[in-house]
């Protein structure tokens, strides 16, 4: 850990020392007329890329806090003045500090070596009012360090990137009830065709992504499950999660035809983005963003008529990103 | 014919319950002689239904046939086609004859007969959210769904709607009343009724299609000005 302090340290001092030149030789004439130093706008420009840091400090400290009331209104608020600190300080450099000159036609184009050279000389010549330069560069990087780090603090509510086991587990297992809304259990002589259902976990938490079911009925003559899942269906009735595979919106729309002859097949619709699923063949998807099917999960009727997990989901449930089909839920 | 005009002659003669009885006996006949014309060819002899063209219409009853009828979604051109609402080409009361056979048809729901007055707006607003705006956009402006288009609601008088909900029309799924109760359903109702004059904060509306689009369009035009106002000032610096 000390040795680790020490090379940074070495490393920023290397770091400032890197520009340090010797002293450009005169060329005689110059090309940009030499304007007065001014230390107070310096200061000014200081002080503005500090408030930049701040603020933009301050939003991350704002976004990390969730109980701050208003939140949003603050996130603005920092970010906002972050910005319009920093083009104060730009401001105040562009018109104190780099020294400006009148020109009746516009630099003619470099076209040669020596051209080249003038056009440096004239760069550094522009940069000659500012006496602390390395300072005012040293707060300009601060400034615009920190309004990075602030743009980049967000991609962290992406979500965790080590600790993702949670996400694969679900609180269903073998035996566990569905209930609806209301913690009643769902009897499955009470599911009706043409219709479709919301179903939790008994006695769970409902906010777990894998809690929500969506349970409909069809025509058992009508299902063509994957192998595997012999038994998944008593009487018709399927159970899939009700979180899309896209982006985990409530898959909320079921689409059921009047008329199977001539009408689309019965689906289930996420509204967000139209990911459409077929629920007579284990959740595959027919249409729209999802790239994998929903997770369907095995049901069972004991005798009362409650409907009961059989088991786990077929995979895991919610949003995918890269390696989730690897993984099976737990 | 005859036999009709005796029927007829018999029902003024007639008072009371046995008028009405024989009232319906008219109109179940005028229903069976349309419903020969205009619907049998998709939907079979009584109703049986056509395998490929129309769907059995012994079990839809009163309410199902009501529905089809009145917002004009039946007699389709093509089965395949999806039915949308038009003007009905049936006067109200060939409608009312129509519906009187093909209740007779078999045992099906009659016509409901919601109360909207009676339901609450809130409590309409929140199970028309949770079980309507999917499809139906939250102030019924209709959408879309794979495969369909989902229908404003803006001509829907509340039968039809209390209709719609118990039937399950085309690709709209059924909710039957352990899913939505009569109490619910008057408060759905005044919610989509209340829907069709929604009280404007002033502003353009833009047909009331939800805030993502009236974010686009708000950004659209603000981007416009601003590349209109960088054109104004590059003129002015470049003159």
């Amino acid at each position: 850990m000390r040795a680790l302090g020490r090379w940074l340290v070495a490393g920023i001092v290397l770091l400032l020392g890197r520009g340090r030149r010797p002293a450009r030789v005169d060329r005689g004439e110059r090309i940009v007329p030499p304007g007065p130093p001014s230390p107070g706008a310096e200061l000014v420009v200081l002080a503005l890329f500090g408030a930049t840091a701040a603020c933009a400090l301050a939003f991350i400290v704002v976004y990390a806090v969730e109980s701050i009331p208003h939140q949003t209104q603050f996130l603005g608020l920092s970010l906002g003045l972050a910005f319009a600190f920093l083009a104060a300080a730009l401001v105040v450099v562009g018109n104190r500090l780099v020294v400006t000159e009148e020109l009746e036609e516009g630099y003619p184009p470099p076209a040669h070596p020596s051209e080249q050279e003038s056009l440096e000389q004239l760069v550094a010549e522009s940069g000659d009012r500012m006496t602390r330069k390395r300072l005012l560069l040293l707060g300009g990087g601060a400034a615009g360090a920190a309004l990075g780090a602030a743009l980049v603090a967000p991609a962290l509510s992406l979500g965790p990137a080590f600790e993702i086991a949670p996400f694969f587990r679900t609180p269903w297992r073998r035996g566990v009830r569905l209930v609806d809304d209301r913690g009643r259990p769902l009897r499955a002589d009470e599911i009706l065709e043409e219709t479709f259902y919301t179903a939790y976990p008994e006695g769970a938490d409902r906010e777990q992504l894998g809690a929500p079911l969506v349970v409909v009925r069809l025509q058992p003559a009508e299902l063509h499950l994957p192998a595997g899942r012999d038994g998944w269906a008593p009487d018709g009735i399927v159970a899939y999660s009700k979180i899309c595979t896209h982006a985990a919106c409530a898959v909320a729309l079921y689409r059921k035809p009047t008329f199977p002859d001539v009408e689309p097949r019965p689906a289930l619709v996420c509204p967000c983005h139209y990911s459409t699923f077929d629920p007579a063949r284990g959740g595959k998807v027919l249409f729209g963003p999802a790239g994998r099917p929903l997770p369907q999960l095995p049901l069972e009727v004991r005798s009362g008529g409650e409907l009961r997990a059989g088991g786990n989901f077929s995979g895991p449930v919610g949003p995918s990103w890269w390696g989730v089909r690897n993984r099976g839920a737990r | 014919m005859r036999r009709l005009l005796a029927v007829a002659v018999l029902a003024l003669a007639v008072p009371g319950a046995a008028a009405a009885q024989q009232g319906n006996t008219i109109l179940f006949a005028n229903g069976k002689s349309l419903f020969a014309a205009n619907c049998l060819t998709c939907h079979g002899i009584d109703g049986r239904g056509v395998s490929g063209r129309g769907p059995r219409l012994t079990t839809v009853g009163a309410l199902g046939a009501d529905f089809y009828l009145r917002t004009g979604y039946m007699p389709l051109a093509s089965p395949r086609d999806q039915p949308t609402r038009r003007h009905s080409l049936f006067s109200p009361r060939k409608i009312d004859s129509l519906v009187a056979y093909v209740a007779s048809l078999g045992k099906g729901p009659a016509v409901p007969k919601p109360h909207p007055e009676r339901g609450s707006l809130p409590v309409g607003l929140r199970l028309f959210t949770e079980s309507c705006a999917g499809c139906h956009q939250v102030v019924a402006e209709g959408g879309y769904v794979t495969g369909a288009r989902v229908p404003p609601l803006h001509d829907a008088t509340p039968v039809q709607i209390a209709e719609a909900v118990r039937l399950g029309p085309y690709l709209m799924p059924r909710f039957p009343k352990t899913q939505i109760s009569d109490g619910e359903l008057d408060s759905i109702i005044a919610y989509v009724v209340h829907s069709k004059h929604p009280d404007d904060p002033g502003g353009w509306a833009i047909g009331h299609i939800g805030p993502v689009p009236e974010g686009l369009v708000a950004w659209l035009l603000a981007g416009a000005a601003l590349v209109g106002a960088c054109a104004v000032i590059g003129r002015r610096i470049e003159s």
